[in-house]
């Protein structure tokens, strides 16, 4: 009896709190969603449209941050987002790669048919190069790219996007010849440092990016003409037209308005200065548009709560509706072996699918922000549970099983007053060490647009940020903690006393 | 009582019962003896429905047992097996009471039938509030019978209920047992390997070999008149250290 009521206590309380907690505002489907990539380029563009759409007395939502090319692209396909800021050359040679379509007129067509349009190049060509050490490309008189094929013991180290791009490191390679094999594919941000400690010798690099003049590197020449020209464009849906035109209106006068100067001023205040992107975007539109616009800053304990509120929402769903399931899954599978072996086997073989996968998985059945990373999240939550549940009915003594249904016991009478109590100990442990990769897997949604603490962590390698990296990952794990601690007091309350005593020699 | 006609039961490969057929009458202590894996446990569990004859039936009070029916007549039998019944969750008082609360019996009710049984059983009311595991073996199957006899069942069914306790102990809870078979007239049915304790216990003692009843009858008969030389030296092996002695001497 006492089991149930652990269950109906946890899952209340969870739910308690995913409606205290809950994050987004119930937006409406009128309102303007614009979405940024995870660089800092494009989370200034970002704030930089987002302003200008206030201005015209719109209340759009930013969702920065979101992810790559494709969950950009996928949610504006979707609508799960209207407008983001994007490259010419990666819509050729990633998004539409294999259509062939390289002018700018060839494009337009081709994203017309999936309703999507584009305004005009805003001014700087951000295109993708090959980086090196001043010092190192200096002593190796390496000043273009196909100098690198007289060195095939350097060291590569490229961005996950650029290991698999149409333009990427496979064409790289076959075009110029390069014989290096040791080539690893690592988070952008994580790159400069490597360089910095000598472990990689070259990288991936944008043209704009701040850390080119930080680092001191030098950009190899694209002697062969490989890179396209990556001219930032602003992508917004189709539809956009009739239900917001003065929104396109102001996304236009972006047009040729931003020089390649510009950016590469704007990206050094952010990852150099340390100057929030809001207040760049703000300064930016301060000084080429005479548009004054109000940033918001936050202050560092009202974004830890916001923070803390995402995080708990996504863990305190998907542990509750795990919870929920598992149970009776776990069960299920000890009372008929046939079904519970394909039971375990589901639920083990969804644990083995890397968690990164399963996010992405996630994105064209459920979209993007918290429902995907909820699912993920509580399909990560199943195996514990129901395999603890399981194995606690496993572990019943037969003496015990067939005292009570010698005593006349009914099947259900048996599981609710002997069998229940017997594993609530075992169902604990389950739901406790779900709970604590749950939180720990739940930083992971932050690079779906579901925020939580991931959102701090990732803002924090992007501006390569140590501090703000810790306020993510410190009060992460003393939510894991907290969440343990909780379940060793709730063992304490609902396991039966006679479970938890030694016994007497 | 119950009637046990042409059953047969097999464990996989292994032969449990060879069409037994057996009457246990009321009001008696039917005692079942023989070497593990005889078939003498598989019988109790065929009568209390833990398991199905593989052929033949097994009758309680004219009501034939099968699955259908098994829940309440088992709520007329009393069941105690030779360690590890109780529930570790429930005190022992809890235990006991299960199965009448289960029913709706109110707490005067089940409180007073418990200080009955703890006086019949010679358990120490304080003992009550403990868990199985702070309770001494003996304790443990005092507690175990007590739950057996709270509905105040037609047949008692003990497996072996004193094989697992140290000697002195035994001997205590067997004079204490048979007190309580004779206060309260009850068939019962008992399962031993022990001889000795088959012929304290039983007016009627049944032995089985290989699945097979080999002979039933009193200890007496049992021994001056066996069925099988198996009888006298399954007998003989058991042999108490003062028959050695007394023989010795001779």
């Amino acid at each position: 009896m006492k089991t149930y009521f652990i269950i109906i206590h946890l899952v209340v309380c969870n739910i308690i709190i995913a409606n205290f907690f809950s994050p987004t505002a119930h937006s409406s489907a009128q309102q303007i969603k614009v979405g940024s990539k995870k660089f800092t380029e494009s989370v200034i563009l970002g704030e930089i449209v987002t302003h200008l759409i206030k201005s015209t007395g719109e209340q759009p939502v930013y969702l920065r941050e979101l992810g790559g090319t494709r969950v950009l692209w996928n949610a504006l396909i979707k609508g799960e987002i209207d407008i983001y800021p994007e490259y010419s050359g990666t819509i050729s040679e990633e998004i539409l790669s294999g259509e062939g379509v390289y002018s700018e007129e060839d494009i337009r067509q081709a994203l017309a048919k999936h309703g999507i349009k584009m305004t005009n190049p805003l001014g700087f060509n951000n295109t993708y190069a090959i980086g090196m050490k001043e010092e190192v490309s200096e002593r190796l008189k390496i000043g273009k790219i196909s100098d690198l094929r007289q060195h095939p013991d350097l060291k590569f180290g490229f961005g996950n996007e650029f290991m698999d791009r149409g333009d990427g490191w496979p064409t790289l390679r076959n075009d110029y010849h390069l014989p290096q094999q040791n080539v690893r594919g690592l988070d952008h941000d994580l790159a400069y440092r490597g360089l910095e400690k000598g472990t990689i010798h070259a990288i991936d690099i944008y043209s704009t990016d701040a850390k080119v003049r930080y680092y001191n590197l030098r950009i190899l020449k694209d002697d062969l003409n490989h890179f396209p020209a990556y001219n930032a464009v602003i992508l917004y849906r189709a539809d956009l037209e009739e239900r917001a035109p003065h929104v396109i209106t102001v996304l236009k006068k972006l047009e040729s308005k931003i020089p390649e100067s510009e950016m590469i001023k704007m990206n050094s205040r952010a990852n150099l200065d340390m100057v929030s992107e809001s207040q760049i975007a703000s300064d930016f539109l301060s000084e080429s548009f005479s548009l004054e616009t109000e940033t918001y800053e936050e202050t560092t304990i009202g974004r830890l709560l916001r923070h803390t509120g995402e995080h708990l929402f996504l863990v305190a769903i998907s542990l509750s509706a795990a919870i929920i399931i598992s149970i009776p899954l776990g069960i299920l599978s000890a009372k008929m072996p046939g079904l519970g072996q394909v039971i375990l086997g589901i639920v083990g073989i969804i644990q083995t699918i890397p968690s990164l996968a399963l996010l992405v998985f996630m994105i064209p059945l459920l979209g993007i922000g918290g429902p995907p990373a909820i699912m993920a999240l509580f399909l990560y939550s199943l195996l514990p549970i129901v395999r603890n549940t399981y194995t606690g009915f496993q572990d019943i003594r037969p003496q015990i099983r067939e005292s009570a249904e010698a005593l006349g016991l009914p099947p259900g009478a048996r599981l609710r007053l002997v069998e229940l109590p017997m594993v609530s100990r075992s169902i604990l442990a389950g739901i406790k060490t779900s709970a604590v990769i749950n939180v720990g897997t739940a930083t992971l949604g932050a690079l779906i647009g579901a925020g939580g603490y991931g959102q701090l962590i990732l803002t924090g390698i992007r501006l390569d940020n140590m501090s703000l990296i810790l306020q993510g990952a410190v009060p992460a794990a003393v939510l894991a903690l907290i969440a343990q601690g909780c379940f060793e007091i709730l063992e304490r309350l609902f396991v039966p006393k006679g479970l938890r005593l030694k016994p007497a020699c | 009582m119950i009637q046990i006609q042409g059953v047969s039961k097999t464990y996989g490969q292994a032969a449990a019962l060879h069409s037994i057929d057996l009457t246990i009458p009321a009001g008696q202590t039917t005692v079942f003896i023989g070497q593990s894996g005889c078939g003498k446990s598989t019988i109790l569990r065929l009568i209390i429905g833990l398991i199905q004859a593989d052929s033949g039936s097994v009758y309680f009070e004219g009501t034939r047992v099968t699955p259908d029916v098994v829940t309440s007549l088992r709520r007329k039998m009393g069941y105690v097996i030779q360690e590890g019944g109780l529930f570790p969750h429930l005190t022992a008082y809890d235990n006991v009471a299960l199965m009448a609360r289960y029913l709706g019996w109110s707490d005067e009710r089940i409180k007073g039938r418990l200080n009955e049984l703890s006086e019949l059983t010679h358990f120490p009311s304080e003992g009550l509030e403990r868990f199985s595991v702070q309770l001494s073996g003996g304790q443990q199957q005092r507690v175990s019978l007590m739950r057996a006899l709270m509905l105040d069942p037609d047949v008692l069914l003990l497996d072996e209920p004193l094989g697992a306790l140290d000697p002195m102990i035994r001997a205590d809870l067997q004079v204490d047992l048979k007190r309580i078979f004779q206060a309260l007239g009850k068939t019962v049915v008992l399962v031993t390997h022990d001889i000795a304790e088959a012929g304290f216990f039983g007016d009627v003692i049944t032995l089985l070999k290989d699945g097979r009843v080999l002979q039933k009858g009193t200890l007496e008969e049992l021994i001056q008149s066996p069925a099988d030389p198996f009888v006298t030296r399954f007998i003989n092996a058991q042999r108490s250290p003062l028959d050695v002695m007394r023989k010795d001497s001779k």
